[in-house]
């Protein structure tokens, strides 16, 4: 969903969800995810609604995943770093809402 | 970190900077707290550690940030990076979480510096993936470099969306489309502010250069729209919405929505200041004085927080702030914290005498205000304004019963995108306006804090 | 000076909390023709800080008649919930699988023990209770911690979300036609020619008869009728978190768990007047003691803590007073709006209706404070 204006810019490996990707080093969790164009990025926990960063600025919560077996961390407040355990709060088989 | 200072500054932008630099100048012990990594806040977010290689790219406003952080950085200042406030009372107590830690700590004098956020600009489907805030385009931005992959759709009105469409421009990127809901009415009645706004006269060249790029790129303007929908199932599909009464649908995967900006009133409401309702901006501001001191003795508000005049005008303001502290702790007589300050309100007076003209022209739509009622008004636990609305309708007492009774704003946003909505549709189910509603209450933790964080503290 | 508005009810309620708002609808749905006058959205609302806790264990150790009092209550709860979610749409989350006060101390077990054998004593046995040591506690509640002491446990406790049954009396109040007015602070009441005049800032309101339910201003308020209702503020802070997954199987008086999933933490006293705020201590005490008796929530985030005034009569029990002076005047004050709610839709409001005397009733009076 965005793309680096300085594509020569230094890269790091995290983990998510249990796979290796490569991302710009120096960002956000919630930068690198959506440079993944992983979205959505979270079910919400009333209606398991798609969501994904709103804000970037730590106030809408939007962006919440599990670092690090931690849960429920905005990605948006979290700066990637080499071997980062990062996982989705997607609910499973949660159906598309229009 | 100490357990007491004279001076705590919570917010390390503009206001929050020149408050520190200002009392630490004329001896005060001074500690900044702030969220971020680096100074800054949001306006000059990274402008000192930019991941862009060229970073006039955003335009000279931004760059004029660089010196202010470097200055500030050599201040005479305990600045503490990564620090949140959760907690802040009338007592000068403080809580914050530090590194994962928490710490309490207390202040002869607060400085609550923490700036402004996005007004929600609630719509049907406003909480699909792909719906993002102009702000949170101009953060990636400056703190990864980073521009939408494809053509987006800016929506909304504001100088601030102005501003992003002409640094996407700058940047290559390829806007589909500018879907403008500001009001051709408001037009007139901003030109009664006009001959105020010819004093800040390069506010207002900016403004025409910014509007002159955006016509010469082409970008299609679609102006004084309304009814604005998203669609989309997984993610954000297409932007529906009614230009000057006509249907209109762009297909996009990105939309970014400004509305203008509010002042952030959290830490203060928490606090128990005293705020009164700004009817042009439509925005809740804290009572302070001409020196920003609020309604508690002890506490101040500087900068944006207090009240949207933008970053020279936060940066002019926060000098003030840390004069009158200086003095009242006793480090500045009188006559010469009036002899500084003079020159100090003199600037901050030009600088603010765009915002008449500015409010007024960008005044927001009521129809942006009050969604219809299968919008979303709280997100966070997904209530819809036609619930709030049945609620008030039925003689409901006001937000705070109607949070109580829909768990609208008890999910983590703390009300942060929903408190201005319900009070929003009060207002207009009962027409009196949200002084006389009554506040939605603001409550401690300020920022996410756990149980075994706050178990383990000092 | 111009003519004020006048409104003619044949009852006028005082307040439109959980207590005001339940004993409304018990007397509009004898068809009475009721008008509820409420306070503002920001006044101090004690329904807001009510911890949702249907609670009989330990209630009137020392006043046998609230320890039946509070049973008789509890026991029509199940029974309450069901026709006001037929009536309404609203559930509200009633789980009423018993509950569990956690001792921290030997001194705590001791006293605990000591009133539960008083509260069964004075219901002849009608209250049962069991104390639980560590290891049986933890057969029930694997996730307590294993340096717990124990806890009391009685099966007629329960929960509800508190803020749902206000929104569910206050469906019924609409559903009945009572006339509910939001932002009508009384400022005076009077007797005048047979029938009583309750004065807000905008109207003056008539009525046969009068009830207050006006929490904290009840003392103020009921002065002008000759009624003595000693009432304090109690200060309790709550904390809310983040959903967490089910671990609870009852309620607690520490820590419950919502039908959403949050834990609710509570249970603080403190004697500081009109003030509710939350405060740093005791937001940090509380939190220390919820990880203490259960330690895996030291991840769990806090979503809001906030403070309430709790209504406080000077021996803890509720007033239900019927004037003498005034026949008509009535004054209702209670720290227990969740437990007793179902006894004041229904038995309460009856007796309110009646002229009949109620012995149980009786004990009640505010006449037990004149000495």
């Amino acid at each position: 969903m965005f793309r680096l204006l300085d594509t020569a810019v230094a890269q790091i490996v995290i983990e998510l969800d249990g796979v290796e990707v490569s991302v710009p080093a120096g960002v956000s969790v919630a930068a690198a995810l959506l440079y993944l164009d992983q979205v959505p990025l979270r079910h919400s926990v009333v209606n398991a609604a798609p969501r994904a960063p709103f804000c970037m600025m730590g106030i809408c919560f939007e962006c919440l995943v599990e670092v690090d077996g931690v849960a429920n961390q905005r990605a948006c407040q979290v700066q990637v770093q080499a071997g980062m355990c990062v996982r989705l709060q997607l609910s499973p088989g949660a159906g598309a809402s229009d | 970190m100490k357990a007491a200072y004279q001076l705590v500054v919570i917010g390390a932008g503009p206001a929050g900077m020149a408050v520190a630099q200002t009392a630490a100048r004329h001896g005060i012990e001074v500690a900044v707290i702030d969220e971020q990594a680096d100074a800054g806040g949001q306006i000059y977010r990274n402008v000192d550690a930019s991941p862009l290689a060229d970073i006039d790219l955003l335009g000279r406003d931004y760059v004029f940030g660089r010196q202010l952080v470097q200055e500030f950085k050599h201040a005479a200042v305990e600045y503490f990076a990564n620090a949140a406030v959760w907690y802040l009372d009338a007592n000068g107590e403080i809580g914050i979480i530090v590194d994962g830690v928490h710490r309490r700590i207390s202040a002869q004098r607060i400085v609550i510096a923490c700036g402004a956020q996005e007004r929600p600009m609630p719509f049907p489907g406003w909480d699909k993936a792909g719906v993002m805030t102009a702000g949170a385009g101009q953060i990636l931005m400056k703190s990864a470099g980073m521009v939408p992959g494809e053509a987006p759709i800016l929506a909304g009105s504001g100088p601030l969306l102005l501003l992003l469409a002409w640094q996407y421009l700058r940047a290559g990127v390829k806007i589909r489309a500018l879907v403008d809901t500001t009001q051709s009415a408001s037009r007139w009645t901003a030109m009664r502010h006009f001959p105020k706004a010819i004093a800040a006269s390069d506010y207002l060249f900016k403004g025409l250069q910014l509007v002159t790029a955006i016509r010469r790129a082409r970008v299609p303007w679609l102006r004084e729209a309304s009814n604005l929908r998203a669609e989309g199932d997984e993610r954000l599909r297409a932007l529906n919405f009614d230009c000057r009464g006509k249907p209109q649908r762009i297909e996009t995967s990105l939309l970014l929505l400004h509305q203008g900006v509010i002042p952030s009133v959290q830490i203060a409401a928490a606090a128990g200041c005293e705020a009164s309702w700004n009817d042009v901006q439509q925005c809740w501001q804290p009572v302070v004085d001409h020196w920003g001191q609020s309604s508690a003795d002890n506490i101040f508000v500087a900068g944006d927080a207090a009240g949207i005049g933008g970053a020279r005008a936060a940066w002019l303001g926060g000098q003030l702030a840390g004069l009158q502290i200086a003095h009242q702790l006793g480090e500045l007589e009188q006559a010469q914290r009036d002899r500084l300050a003079l020159p100090v309100r003199n600037a901050r007076a030009r600088h603010l005498a765009i915002r008449p003209f500015l409010d007024s022209w960008y005044r927001v739509a009521d129809s942006c205000l009050v969604p219809r009622d299968e919008t979303l008004a709280c997100r966070c636990e997904e209530v819809s304004v036609g619930e709030i609305r049945a609620l008030a309708a039925m003689g409901c007492s006001g937000p705070n019963q109607a949070k109580a009774f829909t768990r609208c704003g008890m999910g983590p946003c703390q009300g942060r995108f929903c408190g201005a909505t319900m009070e929003q549709i009060f207002a207009s189910e009962t027409a009196l306006n949200p002084q006389q509603i009554g506040r939605f209450n603001s409550r401690p933790p300020l920022k996410p804090v756990t149980l075994g964080q706050l178990a383990c503290s000092d | 000076m111009p003519l004020k508005t006048s409104f003619n009810f044949d009852t006028v309620i005082v307040g439109g909390g959980l207590v005001g708002a339940a004993i409304a609808c018990g007397i509009a749905s004898t068809g009475s023709r009721v008008a509820v006058l409420d306070g503002g959205d920001r006044d101090f609302r004690a329904s807001r800080g009510n911890f949702g806790l249907i609670w009989v264990q330990g209630k009137g150790a020392d006043f046998p008649a609230y320890a039946r009092l509070s049973g008789i209550a509890a026991r029509q709860w199940a029974e309450f919930s069901d026709e006001l979610c037929d009536a309404t749409g609203i559930d509200v989350g009633l789980q009423q699988t018993g509950g569990y006060d956690f001792c921290l101390t030997p001194e705590e077990w001791e006293a605990r023990e000591w009133e539960m054998r008083q509260v069964a004593a004075h219901t002849e046995g009608e209250f049962e209770y069991q104390m639980l040591d560590q290891r049986e506690l933890s057969k029930r509640i694997p996730e307590v911690s294993s340096d717990l002491l124990g806890a009391s446990y009685s099966s007629q406790d329960g929960h509800v979300n508190p803020l749902y049954l206000l929104r569910a009396l206050h469906q019924r109040m609409h559903h009945l036609a009572v006339d509910y007015r939001p932002a009508q602070a009384v400022q005076s009441s009077r007797r005048q020619d047979g029938e009583f005049i309750v004065a807000t800032r905008d109207a003056d309101f008539h009525a046969e008869r009068v009830v207050f339910c006006a929490g904290l201003s009840n003392q103020r308020l009921c002065r002008d009728l000759d009624m003595h209702i000693p009432v304090q503020p109690l200060r309790g802070q709550l904390l809310i978190t983040d959903r967490v997954p089910r671990f609870l199987p009852a309620a607690t008086l520490q820590v419950r768990q919502t039908a959403e999933g949050s834990l609710q933490i509570g249970d603080s006293h403190e004697d500081v007047g009109l003030d509710e705020s939350a405060t740093l201590e005791v937001i940090t005490r509380l939190a220390r003691r919820a990880v203490r008796i259960f330690p895996h929530l030291a991840q769990v985030r806090l979503n809001r803590a906030w403070g309430a005034l709790r209504v406080m009569t000077p021996d803890g029990v509720p007033i239900y007073h019927r004037s003498v002076e005034h026949p008509g005047a009535f004054a209702v004050s209670c720290h227990s709006g969740v437990t007793l709610a179902a006894f004041h839709a229904r038995q309460l409001a009856s007796w309110i209706c009646s002229d009949v005397d109620d012995p149980l009733m009786n004990h009640f009076s505010a006449a037990r404070f004149d000495v």
